[in-house]
């Protein structure tokens, strides 16, 4: 992969910017989460468009690359993507949460594009290492990018797998860590550190990297070294923001999910677009 | 390797002789390269395996939620995982990941659970299984096949890992029970024997029991009826109408609590067809059987020939029929 170039760089932002648009409308209707969807709208939108070899004409090619999203709750940034890259139609985002569509909090199969149900955490870091396998026995070059989130990390079989993985030699498989700092309505470090993560990765046999999750030429220059690597499976910790690009939920820790009123998603889309700061009413989720 | 996984062919099968679990499963996989045999650090039945399959033998060791979750990015593959490890800790620490990732996928996860019910025998209560089918009939698409000997496991073994379907199989190491069985046919019942008394459904390590339980019963002048439920889910609802509508008593004898097992098949399956029939259900109690070898673990749990029998003599003492 050779450097990416600065209209590249202002295409992909272009593009993350629509898919946060996509983001955006779904919350409001019913809500999604939305915040937890802005930190890895950046890792989605880089990975499908400079990173994963996928076909949106054929998204089952057998010879494809796989992104899990292992934290199922950001799956409006997956669905915002799917449609700008033509996996699905965009008008079909207007499904979101119809009983007659399957655009529901959490992502599933019947979703063209999307690999896999997930939001029990915990379970895709496993299933991304099945398949990573399947593609070692068949002698595959593919690659499995599983996105997990920070939080996520305080579930147990992600470390069992992560020793699994390591164990097994499995270099085809690449965690990567959506590093928001929160877990729902909680700042990791104030609940369940985490901290030093990439020493917690590398003592379980992983080869580590640390990026810019918000950065695409940072993006391109980690994720495009990681072919490089061989015999230990890559985990890539991705620093990000929550809400990121819209300032008025950036950060904060009840803004995890939004179910905007269509005022406040109208004025979300113009602060998307540089406008004045919304000033959100609607009722947070707060679970604890 | 070619691109596209070739499933088995009749002809690629050779048995050889004296079949085993592993000496079948070694064949069937030799035969089928979409079969991958996983264990989590359980090789009791498999120990062979590993130089005839290679990479296709995968040991993630003490981690049974990542072997259900790789076994279910496997079979997203084409691959017909199957996956081993005792079966208290398969179906009760991994069953989350079975019901998620295997059971709504709808994938074709093969499930073997060692030491089962009360073949735990010593190990005690964190072992003991006994609850296994309560869970497994909650995963959707799961079919559940308990069988009582090793003639009955090899039999339906390549059936069972042809199913598109996850399975789950309460594993057994017995030498055959009855000079003859029918082929299986998944979702049929075996019937050994057709009385007119009392009706003995039972399965797996049970079925020994009730053999020896039918010959006491005999001796005292009744009529029995023996039937080897073989797979719990689907469940033979034929064989059960035809038992309850036939014999004075249904009695169900199973090495699992009552709650969700035979007993609760058989009361669900009953109410569904609107049938009559006076049900006693042995069975084993929360909280486990008493830590002991096989004999005694039986004996303790009312669970023997003898303990079968006199509770079905009991019952047809204390309450008269309609």
């Amino acid at each position: 992969m050779t450097a990416i170039a600065p209209d590249q760089v202002a295409e992909l932002e272009e593009l993350a910017l629509r898919v946060r648009g996509h983001a955006v409308r779904m919350a409001a209707g019913g809500g999604c989460f939305l915040g937890a969807s802005l930190s890895c709208t950046d890792l989605i939108v880089h990975l499908y468009s400079r990173f994963l070899r996928v076909r949106p004409d054929a998204p089952q090619d057998p010879a494809r690359d796989i992104l899990l999203l292992s934290k199922g709750h950001d799956v409006p940034a997956l669905y915002g993507t799917l449609a700008e890259l033509g996996f699905i139609p965009r008008e079909r985002l207007a499904n979101h949460l119809s009983p007659d569509d399957s655009l529901y909090w959490h992502p599933n199969r019947r979703i063209p594009g999307v690999e896999f149900h997930s939001g029990s955490l915990g379970h895709l870091l496993g299933v991304g290492a099945g398949i990573a396998l399947d593609a070692r026995l068949r002698g595959a070059d593919t690659r499995v990018v599983v996105i997990l989130g920070d939080g996520e990390l305080n579930e147990g079989s992600v470390w069992e797998t992560a020793l699994v993985a390591a164990a097994h030699g499995l270099d085809n498989l690449i965690a990567v860590v959506d590093r928001n700092e929160f877990q729902a309505n909680a700042r990791t470090e104030e609940l369940i550190p985490l901290e030093p993560l990439t020493h917690k990765w590398a003592a379980f046999g992983w080869d580590v990297e640390t990026v810019d999750g918000h950065d695409f030429a940072d993006l391109d220059r980690v994720f495009g070294a990681l072919a490089a690597r061989a015999g230990r499976p890559s985990a890539v910790i991705a620093r990000t923001v929550r809400g990121k690009g819209l300032p008025s939920i950036e950060g904060r820790a009840e803004r995890w999910f939004c179910s905007l009123s269509p005022e406040e998603m109208h004025a979300l889309i113009d602060e998307l677009h540089g406008g004045a700061r919304a000033a959100l009413r609607s009722e947070p989720m707060v679970v604890r | 390797m070619t691109a596209t996984l070739r499933p088995a062919t009749a002809a690629g099968v050779r048995p050889s002789a004296p079949a085993t679990y592993e000496s079948v499963l070694r064949d069937l996989a030799l035969a089928d390269e979409r079969i991958v045999v996983l264990t989590a650090e359980n090789r009791a039945a498999i120990r062979g395996l590993p130089p005839h399959l290679g990479s296709r033998f995968i040991d993630v060791g003490i981690a049974e939620q990542t072997m259900i979750a790789m076994g279910a990015g496997l079979a997203l593959r084409g691959r017909l995982p199957v996956m081993h490890a005792l079966a208290a800790f398969l179906t009760m620490r991994a069953y989350e990941f079975i019901r998620t990732d295997i059971g709504l996928a709808r994938l074709p996860g093969k499930l073997v659970g060692g030491v089962p019910g009360i073949l735990s025998e010593a190990n005690g209560p964190t072992h003991q299984a006994i609850e296994d089918i309560a869970l497994m009939r909650t995963v959707p698409h799961m079919t559940i096949f308990c069988p009582a000997d090793t003639r009955e496991l090899l039999d339906a073994l390549p059936a069972l890992l042809a199913s598109p379907d996850p399975v789950y199989l309460r594993y057994i190491d017995r030498a055959p029970l009855t000079p003859h069985a029918p082929r299986f046919t998944p979702g049929r019942a075996h019937v050994l024997t057709r009385g007119r008394d009392v009706a003995l459904l039972t399965y797996g390590a049970m079925l020994r029991e009730c053999l020896d339980a039918a010959v006491l019963l005999e001796a005292a002048g009744l009529s029995v009826h023996l039937v080897d439920v073989r797979t719990l889910q689907p469940f033979d609802d034929d064989e059960l109408l035809e038992a309850a509508s036939t014999t004075r008593l249904l009695v169900t004898v199973e090495d699992h609590i009552g709650t969700g097992g035979l007993a609760t098949i058989v009361a669900e399956r009953l109410v569904a067809h609107r049938a009559r029939a006076r049900l006693v259900a042995i069975h084993l109690e929360p909280g486990g059987f008493v830590p002991t070898l096989l004999p005694e673990a039986l004996r303790t749990s009312g669970l023997n020939g003898e303990g079968i029998a006199r509770r079905v003599l009991d019952a047809l003492t204390r309450h008269r029929p309609d």
